[in-house]
């Protein structure tokens, strides 16, 4: 029985033999039969014949639905494979990219250092993040506490000077924000994350505060709304100029010479205004650093241990959020 | 150096900038938002600007503009008015230059 469909039939010659005992069963139990039968064993042919289909068409669906599995199976395998061969690369220092979301950076090396960076900054972060957990849960003393704090605070620091570096190098690579993940990225100001955001974060979850703290609190996040403003209003003013200087085109004015002249005059000058966005990026990341800086200041040991184990939770989220985005099923 | 000091002692709040610079725009911009109204003086617009750029830079202000002046006292660069902004020194200092009341 010849089955139509395309689909690679592994199971021929078990048919041919089902087939055939079929056929044989058929041709006996016909002999039974007398002449007035012959309409009621034509049907129950038809229905036989139906069920063998049946039953040969749901073996060959077990039949795939197991290859199907095996298949995931070793796909399984070989990404456990990959996975630690991954890892063991970026162990030994090996930037690569974050899957699913690369575009070249112009920037080469400068870019490539700086991201290999942080992530060695984020892998200590991580590492900091679950030791204060471990201590927070232990319910650990405020002098334990303090230290796991302040060599998080200092970490902090850290990533600031290197962002401070990498902005003299590639203040492009910076302020595309290509070394975070999407998620991130899109919600990002000035080549990082908005201060006066990260208060609203922590808004509810440090309390019990003093009528002193919740004054300071709300001072800060004023105070950093107000300078994120200033720096916003700084960088407006700089596209403007920078777009004034490549408009403004005398066409047509003393012959050839005198265009070129123009133009590289006006590049020059472009270049200098470019030069100052390193400026920008370097006081938006002072912004965030004081802004830090003035939160541990105001909290008690205890309260800055939640407030730091907060901030980290929320972007380890966005972070997972950004790649299951990225993994999410596409039609 | 004369000149700079003369300047910065006319006014409760003083602001050295150049017309080009944009992070002297930041910098006016929160003033102005805190209610100060800081004099501000465009060094590249005044006949003496390079003596007095370098003056600000023996100071120690390094970009030499913005510089700040708050009660005849300079206070220093973008730098160090964010970081007084941040952590609430800023407004206290104006407040005692009688430049903002509140």
């Amino acid at each position: 029985m010849a089955d139509g469909s395309p689909r690679t039939d592994i199971s021929t010659d078990d048919t041919d033999e089902k087939n055939q005992r079929f056929d044989r069963g058929k041709s006996t139990a016909i002999v039974a039969y007398d002449s007035s039968d012959r309409s009621k064993d034509k049907t129950d042919q038809k229905t036989l014949r139906r069920l063998a289909q049946n039953r040969e068409a749901a073996r060959k669906s077990r039949l795939r639905k197991k290859a199907y599995v095996q298949q995931l199976e070793s796909s399984r395998l070989k990404l456990t494979q990959l996975e630690q061969e991954l890892q063991r690369a970026r162990q030994q220092g090996i930037f690569i990219s974050s899957s699913g979301d690369q575009a070249h950076s112009a920037g080469g090396n400068g870019a490539m250092t700086f991201d290999v960076e942080y992530a060695r900054w984020l892998e200590e972060q991580n590492r900091q993040i679950n030791e204060l957990r471990s201590a927070v849960t232990a319910h650990a003393g405020d002098g334990e506490l303090r230290i796991i704090v302040d060599g998080i605070m200092a970490h902090y620091d850290e990533i600031f000077r290197l962002k401070s570096n990498a902005a003299k190098n590639d203040v492009f690579h910076l302020l595309s924000g290509m070394w975070k993940t999407p998620a991130e990225r899109c919600f990002m100001w000035l080549g990082g994350f908005r201060p006066s955001e990260l208060l609203k974060l922590l808004a509810n979850q440090l309390e019990p505060l003093t009528e002193q703290q919740l004054t300071g609190i709300g001072n800060l996040q004023q105070s950093s709304q107000q300078a994120e403003d200033a720096l916003s209003q700084g960088m407006d003013a700089l596209q403007q100029s920078l777009a004034e200087t490549l408009c403004s085109g005398s066409l047509g004015s003393s012959g050839s010479s005198g265009n070129v002249a123009n133009y590289m005059g006006q590049m020059a000058m472009a270049m200098g205004k470019l030069g100052t966005l390193d400026g920008f990026i370097r006081q938006a990341d002072n912004l965030r650093q004081q802004t830090l800086q003035q939160m541990n200041r105001l909290l008690t040991t205890r309260q800055s241990a939640r407030a730091l184990l907060a901030i980290h939770d929320y972007f380890s989220r966005l972070r997972a959020l950004s790649s299951l985005w990225l993994a999410r099923p596409r039609e | 150096m004369d000149r700079v000091k003369d300047l910065a002692s006319k006014k409760a709040a003083v602001i050295f900038t150049k017309s080009s610079c944009c992070m002297c725009h930041s910098i006016k911009s929160l003033f102005y938002e805190l209610g100060a109204s800081p004099a501000i003086h465009e060094l590249d617009r005044e006949a003496s600007g390079r003596e007095m750029e370098w003056a600000l830079r023996g100071l120690g202000c390094n970009p030499s503009v913005p510089a700040v002046f708050i009660g005849g006292r300079f206070i220093g660069s973008a730098k160090d008015v964010i970081s007084y902004h941040v952590d609430g020194s800023l407004k206290q200092m104006l407040i005692d230059a009688k430049a903002i009341w509140f």
